[in-house]
This record gives C-alpha cells, sequence and structure tokens, in this order.
C-alpha cells in the first residue's frame, strides 16, 4: 500500500511539474498563437540554471555557486527569459515559420552544446550532487516527497491563478486580439511586437521554471533528460488538453503522462523481451498518433477554450 | 581546409534536394514542414528495400558500376524509391495535412507535421530496427588526390555530386521551360490570381509533394550511400535542410539549392574552428545570423 502511495506522490509531482511547462506554452500558443518548438529548451535552461547556481562546486566545471535555492530557482527561470528573449527579438516580428524552427534549432543547439562543453554542464554525464532544499532538516524520505509534492502543487496552483489574471486582464485581450487579426490589433495602436515577446518570454521562463523544479526533484540534469522528444510530449498535452484554456491544459498533462507511464509499464510488462528494445519506438508512435488524431477528429482539445464576452449582458449566440 | 570543403560539398548537394522539395512545400501550403526530413529516411529505406529485392531477382544487378559501390540494382532502386516516397507525400498530405488544412487551422499544420515526424521515424525504427544499415558491404577505397595536404574523394562521393547536379539541372528545366514550372511559379506568386486563371491548385499540391517526396528520396540514398542508413536521417537532418531553406529564402527553390551548399559547406568548415560535436548546433546559428542579417534569405521576398 504505501508503495503505491509513493509511486502515486512521485506521478503527481512529475505530472505537476510537466503541468507548469505546459501552462507556459499554452500562453504561447493558446493564447497568443506563438509555436515554440523548443519548449524543452526554456525547459532545460530552468534546470541547468537552477543546478549550476544553486550546485555545490565541482572540479573543472563552472558553477557550484551554492546559492540559496530560491535564488538559484530564479536565476534558472532568468536563463530561460534571457534565451527566449534573444530567439524572441530575432524572430517574432517575422512569419510563425521562422519562429516555429528557430526555436527547434535553440533546443537542438543547447542540447548539443551540454553534451558537449563539460566546463558548463558535465557534459553527458550531467550535473549531480545537488543539495536538495531542506533535505538536512527533513531527511530523505516519504515525508520530504510528500512535501515537495506540495511546494510543487502550489506553484503550480499559483502559476494557474496568474495566467487566468493575466488572460483576463487588459493585456489577455490584447494576447487574443493579435492572435485572431494582427492587422486590426495594429489599427488600435496596439504593438503586437511587443506583446508577443512579453508573451513568448513570459511563458518560457514558466518553462523555466518547470525545468528548476524537475532538476530539482531529481537532482541531477544531464543532456539525457532535454532530448527534441519531451517538446512532443508537452505539446501533446496542450492539445489534448485544449489549447487556450488554462484548466485544459493541466488536465492534459496528466492524462498524457498517465498515458505514457502506463504504456511504459504495460509494454515492459507484457511485450515479448527481444521486443522491449522498441518500447520506446512504440511509445512515441502512440504520441504521434495522439497528436495527430486530436487534430484530425478534435482540434479544440478536450477542455475548449471558452469565450471570453468582454460586454456583460451580451450573450454570445 | 580543402578536404572539409569537398565534404561540405557533397553534404550541401544532399541537403539542396531536401531543401528545394521543402521550400516547395512550405511557400504552397505556407507552414513548416517538420515531416519533410523523414521522407529523406522513407526513401533510403525504400531503396535498401528494392536494392535487395533487384539483387534477389537479377543477381546481373549486382555488379558495381565502374569503381564505385554502387550496382545497377541501387540505381533501379533508388529511381522505384523515388516514386514510392512521392506517393507516400501525396498520401500524408490526402490522410493529415489536407484535412487539417480544411478544418482551417494554418498554424495546427505545424504540429500535425511534427506528429507525422515522430510516427515515420518510430515507425521505421520498429520495422526495420534501430541499428545502422548499409546498402554495400564491399569497401570503396578512396581515391588520393593529394597528399600533401592530405586530399581523399570516394568515387561514391563524386558520383553523387554529378547525380545532383544533373537532377538540379533538370529541375531548372521543369521549372523554366515547361508549363508546369510557370504554373508552379504563378501560384507560388499568388495562389489566387493563379486559380482565377484556370490552374487547378489541388494537382499543383499532388505534383508539388511528388516532386518534393522524389527530390528528399534521392537525397536520402545519397545520403545513406555516403554514410550510414538509420532511422534517425531525418531527426540528424531536418535543421540543416530548414537552414537552407531559410538561407535561400522560403519559396525560392534556386536559392534552397544554393542553400544547401552554403549550410553543408559552413558546417563542415565549422569543424576547424569547434570541436566536431558541436556541427549539429551550426545550423541553428546559420539561421540566426540569417534572420539577423538578412530576413527573407538570400533570395526571399518579404512574405505576409
Amino acid at each position: 500500500m504505501i508503495g503505491v502511495i509513493s509511486y502515486l506522490v512521485f506521478f503527481t509531482t512529475v505530472a505537476s511539474i510537466l503541468a507548469i511547462a505546459v501552462l507556459g506554452l499554452n500562453l504561447q500558443w493558446g493564447n497568443t498563437g506563438l509555436f515554440n518548438g523548443g519548449v524543452v529548451a526554456f525547459f532545460g535552461a530552468g534546470a541547468y540554471g537552477t543546478l549550476i547556481l544553486g550546485g555545490t562546486a565541482q572540479d573543472g566545471q563552472l558553477g557550484g555557486f551554492a546559492l540559496p535555492y530560491l535564488l538559484a530557482l530564479l536565476g534558472g527561470m532568468a536563463v530561460a527569459g534571457i534565451m527566449a528573449w534573444i530567439v524572441g527579438v530575432l524572430t517574432l516580428r517575422l512569419r510563425h515559420d521562422y519562429l516555429a524552427i528557430s526555436t527547434f534549432g535553440i533546443a537542438v543547439a543547447f542540447e548539443n552544446l551540454m553534451r558537449n562543453a563539460q566546463w558548463l554542464g558535465g557534459g553527458a554525464q550531467g550535473i549531480r550532487g545537488f543539495e536538495r532544499p531542506l533535505r538536512a532538516a527533513l531527511g530523505d524520505g516519504f515525508t520530504y516527497n510528500i512535501l515537495f509534492l506540495l511546494c510543487v502543487l502550489g506553484l503550480l496552483f499559483l502559476t494557474y491563478r496568474f495566467l487566468e489574471t493575466l488572460v483576463a486582464s487588459p493585456f489577455g485581450r490584447q494576447l487574443r486580439a493579435i492572435r485572431e487579426d494582427e492587422t486590426a490589433a495594429r489599427s488600435l495602436g496596439k504593438n503586437p511586437d511587443h506583446i508577443r515577446l512579453t508573451a513568448f518570454i513570459t511563458g518560457s521562463v514558466i518553462m523555466g521554471l518547470a525545468g528548476g523544479l524537475y532538476a530539482t526533484f531529481y537532482a541531477f540534469i544531464s543532456p539525457q533528460d532535454i532530448l527534441p522528444t519531451l517538446t512532443f510530449q508537452i505539446w501533446a498535452m496542450l492539445i489534448v488538453g485544449g489549447a487556450g484554456n488554462n484548466k485544459g491544459a493541466m488536465l492534459g498533462a496528466f492524462l498524457i503522462w498517465a498515458a505514457w507511464t502506463a504504456s511504459g509499464w504495460a509494454l515492459s510488462r507484457f511485450a515479448p523481451v527481444e521486443a522491449q528494445l522498441y518500447t520506446g519506438s512504440i511509445q512515441y508512435i502512440l504520441i504521434g498518433l495522439i497528436i495527430v488524431g486530436m487534430l484530425l477528429w478534435r482540434p479544440q482539445g478536450l477542455l475548449p477554450e471558452r469565450l471570453v464576452v468582454s460586454q456583460s449582458g451580451k450573450r454570445p449566440e | 581546409m580543402i578536404q572539409h570543403l569537398l565534404d561540405g560539398i557533397l553534404v550541401g548537394a544532399i541537403l539542396s534536394l531536401g531543401a528545394a522539395g521543402l521550400t516547395m512545400v512550405m511557400h504552397m501550403l505556407r507552414f513548416a514542414n517538420f515531416s519533410h526530413a523523414e521522407l529523406l529516411s522513407i526513401g533510403a529505406y525504400a531503396a535498401l528495400v528494392f536494392d535487395q529485392l533487384f539483387k534477389g531477382l537479377m543477381p546481373v544487378m549486382a555488379t558495381h558500376i565502374g569503381p564505385l559501390s554502387m550496382t545497377w540494382a541501387l540505381v533501379a532502386a533508388m529511381l522505384v524509391s523515388m516514386v514510392i516516397t512521392g506517393l507516400s507525400a501525396v498520401l500524408f498530405d490526402r490522410l493529415i495535412f489536407r484535412r487539417v488544412r480544411e478544418n482551417g487551422e494554418e498554424l495546427s499544420m505545424v504540429f500535425a507535421s511534427f506528429g507525422l515526424a515522430l510516427i515515420i521515424r518510430n515507425a521505421i525504427g520498429l520495422i526495420f530496427g534501430l541499428h545502422t544499415k548499409l546498402y554495400s558491404q564491399d569497401i570503396v577505397f578512396a581515391t588520393v588526390l593529394s597528399r600533401d595536404p592530405l586530399i581523399l574523394v570516394k568515387p561514391d562521393q563524386l558520383a553523387s555530386l554529378a547525380i545532383t547536379l544533373t537532377l538540379i539541372a533538370v529541375l531548372h528545366l521543369i521549372l523554366s521551360r515547361t508549363t508546369f514550372g510557370y504554373a508552379l511559379r504563378a501560384v507560388a506568386e499568388n495562389p489566387t490570381l493563379a486559380q482565377v486563371n484556370g490552374i487547378n491548385l489541388r494537382r499543383m499540391i499532388v505534383v508539388v509533394w511528388l516532386l518534393g517526396g522524389g527530390l528528399a528520396a534521392l537525397a536520402g540514398v545519397l545520403y545513406g550511400l555516403n554514410n550510414q542508413i538509420t532511422p534517425v536521417i531525418g531527426r540528424d537532418l531536418v535543421l540543416p535542410i530548414f537552414a537552407a531553406t531559410i538561407v535561400g529564402g522560403i519559396g525560392s527553390i534556386y536559392g534552397a539549392l544554393l542553400g544547401g551548399f552554403i549550410v553543408g559547406i559552413a558546417a563542415n568548415l565549422a569543424v576547424m574552428v569547434f570541436s566536431a560535436g558541436y556541427s549539429p548546433a551550426v545550423p541553428f546559428l546559420i539561421i540566426l545570423a540569417v534572420l539577423l542579417i538578412r530576413p527573407n534569405g538570400l533570395f526571399g521576398e518579404e512574405r505576409t
């Protein structure tokens, strides 16, 4: 029984962390229509940033600044934001294709850099040896994991509240206005470039937060954790849940993560031994089919975007 | 230096073929097709299957052409593969892209292509296995062009280059001399106006997929011939091919051809500056540099 509960705690923690990343993506894609093909780069920037800033010194490696945990986490988020700013300034005024390609490119480049730059992120071995916050006080066991889960759930809730408020604010109206009709928004005196950049950076910082929490949870990060396939998974979560709907984004995160872990478990358990090597391939085909299937048959997702009516009293037809 | 240049030209030729097809599709259907590079994998594996088949059916075809590792069987298989890959591209459009397009959400196309790429890549891994394969087990020795500095060229590399250049010439003739070429350029210029003038847009889309798929198949076979055939060819080449289209300017076929060579050569020359491990990141730097200096590419026009 305790095994089941502790697995559920583990599962919920990872799913909640990913849900935060999906919320960040929803701000970019769901609310603003920005195609980020490199979610994992910003996630990874947060993860590496947090570990490098907060970790203890290692030989021949940058970092080990041993900053207080919250500062390290904020630093990781800042690294993600700076990366988003550079890519955004260069590409956001162009067509969405360019943004999709260059964000995909930054994810490839980031993974490549981390795999090679031994001095920066430990190379292929990754960064280890991060002292988890409050570990000394709470020990390493079940209590710690429960408390960490509560923290993650709290941050998920805060992110959700923040984004709901943001989307309901005049700024949120501007985002949708730009998504729907940029020319009209511009003619009303709005500056789409500026607003888009703000939304892109904000979303990426939230992904950085998710990455930082992920690295904290595992106390380890390596290039293996930031492969482009994580981008696909996070995207699948948003598509399934419903782009434009923050509740949908969180629902999708839990559903896809459950489907992913359940299929992995089932394959490892029931598939013949010689097929075990292909478990990953089968799982990725499933993810691909879910993505394409949703786009074909239910493009609005399980929880569609709610129609926002700005003038009260007038109900939409 | 010259060795890197030569290798770069060869890689560039392969990227050119991939980018030419991609740029046509991107321009006509207005979406960044992340699954285009997977067509190279399909091409490489289709050729592998038919190569074995032809060798089995007609052992005569298994003889090597001159000093090449290429056999007549592979040449025939390559042609079959171009047709098959082109037809697969049309099929993917029918099954997925056309329907997403008709749902009206233009941006969803990019995402559909993400999903399709994931399916194709892993399905290939599942069917053919994750390990690498080769068209020929025979070792072909490189010809020494010069000893100081040492420059080595494999006969296969020269043949690949010759095939690519021939195909580029054919493509040029198609674009500049045929009604189809005019129609293609008209659609690229202004799809609505082209339709008013009696161009069947649906048929044009099919032809563009066939052409793009065929070029991609050829690129895939040449890549497999000079490297190895693995299920991750598409994953490794998607970014360089995108870089080539952006360098050339999206929609410009000639730009894409030139862009392919530029990216291939730049990525190979970069090995002299950075360590080889960093070369997958070079296309990204090229993309950023182009967007910074000339956002619409060398031959591209401003688009909305």
